[in-house]
Formats: C-alpha cells, sequence, structure tokens
C-alpha cells in the first residue's frame, strides 16, 4: 500500500537561510503521525511547504499518488487535505458562524449546513457562540474554531500546527481528546507539536525534526520510551 | 435657510467623496497598499461618459454605463499589470508606483483629451430639482441622485460584504492572506474583484463630481482623489462605514469652511481637522485597532 502523504527529500529554504535539509517522511491512510521538535526545527515550515504556502527549492511532496508541489496554496483544500495552522489564525473580525462558512470554501452550498451540523455537535461551545466575531472567543474556543474551520472541508487529512500552543493544561487534554476522536471517527492527522509527551501518547508513528533534519523516528511508543528523545523533550 | 442648504450641500459633496473613499479603503484593506491611481480612474470614467454622450449621442445612462465598464476593466488591467508583480515588494515600492500610474493615466488623458477643459454636461440634465419652503431651499437634481447613490452603493456594498460568500472570502483576505488561501480562496482574483468594484465606484463618482462641477481635465480626478483618501483616512482606512462617515464630514467641513470661514482656507481646514483627528485617535473615528490574542 502507498502513503497517503509522501514528503521525499525536501529542501526549503527562506532566502539564504537553508530551513528544511532533505527530509522525507509518510502518512499512511488511518494513522496520526507526529512531528515533534524543539521551536524553530522546521516543523511548521513543513506543513507550510506541503499546503503550498511556501515553494521547496527541490523534493516531492506527493498526497493519494499525484504530485502536489507546485500546485497554489488555494487548490491544496479541494484536493481532501486541509492545515489547523499555527497560532490557529481564525478571522477574528468574522463571526464564529462565517469562519466555519470560510472552511467550507471550496464545498457546494447545499452540503455546508450538514457540515456545520456537525461541526457544532462536536465543538457544542462553537454553537453557543455562532454570532459572537472570533476576537472575542477565549484561546481554547479559537482553537476549537480553528479546528472546526479545518473540518468544514471534510478533509481525508487533518494537519494540525501546535494545537495545544498556549493552552492550559485541561484544555489542552480536551484538545488532544478530540484529535483521538477526530482520528476514530476515520480522519487521517498529521499532528506538529512541542508537546512531545501529549503527541507521542496518542501518535502511532513519530519523526523527531532537529534544524531541519529528521534525526529519528519509529514508533510513538518506541520513541516515548527512548533515551535521547526523554532527555531532550521529555524533560527525563 | 442658509445653514441648511450649506450642509445639504456639503453632504452631497461629502457623498462623491465618500463614493471614491470607498475605493481607497476597500484596496487598502484587502491589498494593504495606498493606490494613489484612483483619482485619476475617476477623471477617466468623467471623460469616457463625456465622450459617450458629446460624441456618441448616447443618452446619460448608457454613458454612466460605459464609463463603469471601462473604469472597471481599467482597474483590473493597473492591478494585474502594475501591481501584482509587486506582490512581495515593500509598501514604499508599491506606493511609489501608484503615484507613477497615476501620473500616467493623467498623460494618456492628455494626449487623448488634450489639456483645454471640456464642459461636462450634467447627466441630469434637464431634471426638475426640489423646491422647498417656498422657493428659499432649492435641492439640485444633481445633489439627490448623488445622495441617493451613494445610499445605494453603501447598502450593497454592506449587504455584499456581509451576506455573499465571494464578500465575506474578501474580508477572510483582509484579515489573514495565508489563512484565507488555506480555505481554498484565491487571493488574486479576491484582490482583482476588489479593483474592479473600486474603480467601478470611482467611475460613478466621476460622473456625478462632473455633474456638479462641470469642468473636465486631465487633472480633474487629482484634488477629488487626494480629498477622498483624506476621508477614508478620517474614517478609519480599511473600515467602509468609515470612508463613508469620513466622506460626508469632510464635505460638510470643506463647505462651511467655503462658506463660513474663507474659501482659499477651506482646503486647509479640511487637513487641519484631518490632523487633528488623527492626533487624538491615531485609527481614524470607526478605524479598529485588532488586538490579537496568542
Amino acid at each position: 500500500m502507498s502513503a497517503m502523504l509522501e514528503v521525499r527529500d525536501l529542501h526549503v529554504y527562506y532566502g539564504s537561510i537553508h530551513a528544511i535539509k532533505g527530509i522525507s517522511f509518510e502518512v499512511n491512510e488511518g494513522e496520526i503521525v507526529t512531528l515533534i521538535g524543539a521551536n524553530g526545527a522546521g516543523k511548521s515550515t513543513t506543513l507550510n511547504t506541503i499546503t503550498g504556502l511556501l515553494k521547496p527549492r527541490t523534493g516531492a511532496v506527493t498526497f493519494e499518488g499525484t504530485n502536489i508541489v507546485g500546485v497554489p496554496a488555494h487548490k491544496i483544500v479541494s484536493h481532501g487535505m486541509a492545515l489547523c495552522p499555527e497560532g490557529r489564525r481564525v478571522f477574528l473580525q468574522m463571526t464564529v458562524q462565517e469562519n466555519l462558512e470560510m472552511g467550507g470554501y471550496t464545498r457546494p452550498a447545499s452540503e455546508i449546513a450538514d457540515s456545520l451540523a456537525d461541526v457544532y455537535a462536536r465543538f457544542p461551545r462553537l454553537k453557543e457562540r455562532q454570532k459572537q466575531t472570533a476576537g472575542t472567543l477565549s484561546g481554547g474556543e479559537q482553537q476549537m474554531l480553528a479546528m472546526g474551520r479545518a473540518l468544514m472541508s471534510k478533509p481525508r487529512l487533518l494537519m494540525l500546527d501546535e494545537p495545544s500552543m498556549g493552552l492550559a493544561p485541561i484544555l489542552v487534554e480536551q484538545i488532544f481528546g478530540i484529535i483521538r476522536e477526530l482520528h476514530e471517527a476515520g480522519t487521517t492527522i498529521l499532528l506538529v507539536e512541542q508537546n512531545a509527551q501529549m503527541a507521542l501518547s496518542i501518535a502511532d508513528r513519530a519523526y523527531v525534526l532537529e534544524t531541519g533534519t529528521i534525526s529519528m523516528s519509529g514508533s510513538a511508543r518506541e520513541l516515548l520510551t527512548d533515551e535521547r528523545v526523554q532527555k531532550a523533550y521529555l524533560g527525563g | 435657510m442658509n445653514l441648511l442648504s450649506n450642509l445639504i450641500n456639503g453632504i452631497s459633496l461629502g457623498s462623491v467623496y465618500a463614493i471614491i473613499a470607498l475605493g481607497y479603503t476597500m484596496v487598502y484593506g484587502i491589498a494593504k497598499m495606498l493606490n494613489f491611481a484612483h483619482g485619476d480612474v475617476i477623471m477617466v470614467g468623467a471623460y469616457i461618459c463625456f465622450c459617450a454622450m458629446s460624441y456618441l449621442n448616447l443618452p446619460p445612462v448608457a454613458g454612466v454605463l460605459m464609463a463603469m465598464v471601462v473604469c472597471t476593466l481599467l482597474g483590473i488591467v493597473i492591478e494585474r499589470l502594475a501591481y501584482k508583480p509587486l506582490r512581495q515588494a515593500t509598501s514604499l515600492a508599491v506606493l511609489i508606483t501608484a503615484i507613477g500610474v497615476s501620473y500616467f493615466l493623467q498623460n494618456i488623458a492628455l494626449l487623448i483629451w488634450k489639456s483645454d477643459p471640456k464642459v461636462f454636461t450634467s447627466v441630469v440634465e434637464g431634471w426638475g430639482g426640489l423646491t422647498l419652503f417656498g422657493g428659499e431651499l432649492r435641492i439640485t437634481a444633481v445633489t439627490l441622485v448623488t445622495v441617493l447613490a451613494n445610499i445605494v452603493i453603501m447598502v450593497c456594498l454592506t449587504l455584499f460584504t456581509s451576506k455573499t460568500k465571494k464578500g465575506k472570502a474578501m474580508r477572510a483576505v483582509s484579515e489573514d492572506k495565508g489563512a484565507a488561501q488555506l480555505m481554498g480562496i484565491n487571493v488574486n482574483s479576491t484582490i482583482s474583484l476588489t479593483f474592479a468594484i473600486g474603480s467601478g465606484l470611482a467611475a460613478i463618482a466621476g460622473v456625478l463630481l462632473c455633474s456638479a462641477y462641470p469642468t473636465l481635465m486631465p487633472t480633474t480626478g487629482s484634488m477629488p482623489g487626494i480629498k477622498a483618501f483624506t476621508a477614508a483616512v478620517l474614517g478609519g482606512i480599511g473600515s467602509i462605514p468609515g470612508a463613508m462617515l469620513g466622506g460626508i464630514l469632510l464635505g460638510v467641513i470643506e463647505i462651511f469652511g467655503k462658506a463660513y470661514i474663507s474659501t482659499q482656507l477651506s482646503d486647509a481646514i479640511v487637513f487641519a481637522v484631518l490632523i487633528i483627528v488623527l492626533l487624538i485617535k491615531p485609527t481614524g473615528l470607526l478605524g479598529k485597532k485588532i488586538s490579537e490574542k496568542v
């Protein structure tokens, strides 16, 4: 079986800075795969390259067998993948409902109502606040909105960039609970996290990113008990 | 009665400023650039309408529609050729380019239509105005049409940005281009659409302006352009209701300044008000300062 998402020998530059130095990894259908690593390791750069917001110098990204390098960012979502970006980036001046509608931008108007109902069922808090502008929500609610917005496109692959960032531990638990539920409902997930403990506890496989290269990879369980990982990322 | 008459004239002039200011404010909101060529699009619109009516003998409505079509296309072409290649450039480079486009349009107009002023025939020529209070207060047809056009445009634009998919996408792009792209919104075509709408409105403004002040020259658009830009900043650049409020305030201040203080100083008064407002509220009257939660 070929992988759902396959990244091969990817090199990304910011001007003359070599940010991603030839990484390769894959995500198979039905998996939760996590990329962990410290700040500045290149995790978000990797996701932004997959979604077309950044262009790689060389390398290949294939999604379900189609090469998606060079596909403009606004066409990626209709391939069946969605990114919930770092820092949430919800539209602060738009209402919760409008944010969700934007998430379903590429889908026919007739399907929007159903998707909205699905998202509201998963995030009842968003339903309560559907007429409020996103800027009035708390950080945790904004994260839920960002995830709900990404789900509106009914992605087969959901990419999450630092969903736990800046949230209180209880909210982190809640967000990871939702990720697990989404996974059980059949969504394949690529999770980028600094919170290695949480990420490894729900992932099937993991890659450790260090200054633009993959330094370790394996099953999440193995990495969770690996000495080097414990030392560097788990405070052990 | 004089006061009321001045107020009405101010609102009418302000309505023209408001319509022009919309173009500035929408383009700024989306592309984060000041399109200083916007004022000259007004002039082109007025010339097109003038030609349609005077040379082709078309009825005024056809002239206005023609001006709108030409200006809409012009707006799209200007964006594509002059601004799109500079999407990643510094804002100073874009600003200088916009000034360049402004001179370019003025000089093209000078080549085509020469420097001698044309006398613009009002598009509402022959329409009666309103006479109130036993003839003491006269409101011209141009005034009525201008204010009405402004109201209709405001209502339509508000509905467009709050109810339609394209309009909401426009707001999304103005907040966060990257996130909008992740939603599947084509940022380039959204920017194009914004220029198209702004320029189409500029054509209407040009026709209304020249119907009220019938001297048409290649530089006709520059001063109203600058005033409207001031109006947009006064109201809070990026805000559609702000453009409306700023435009009308500016028009009223200008006419009152002319009537009660000094004809020569009226422009200086307008800009002085802008400076004072910006000192007190740097984001403009309705401009919002967004505080981000991180």
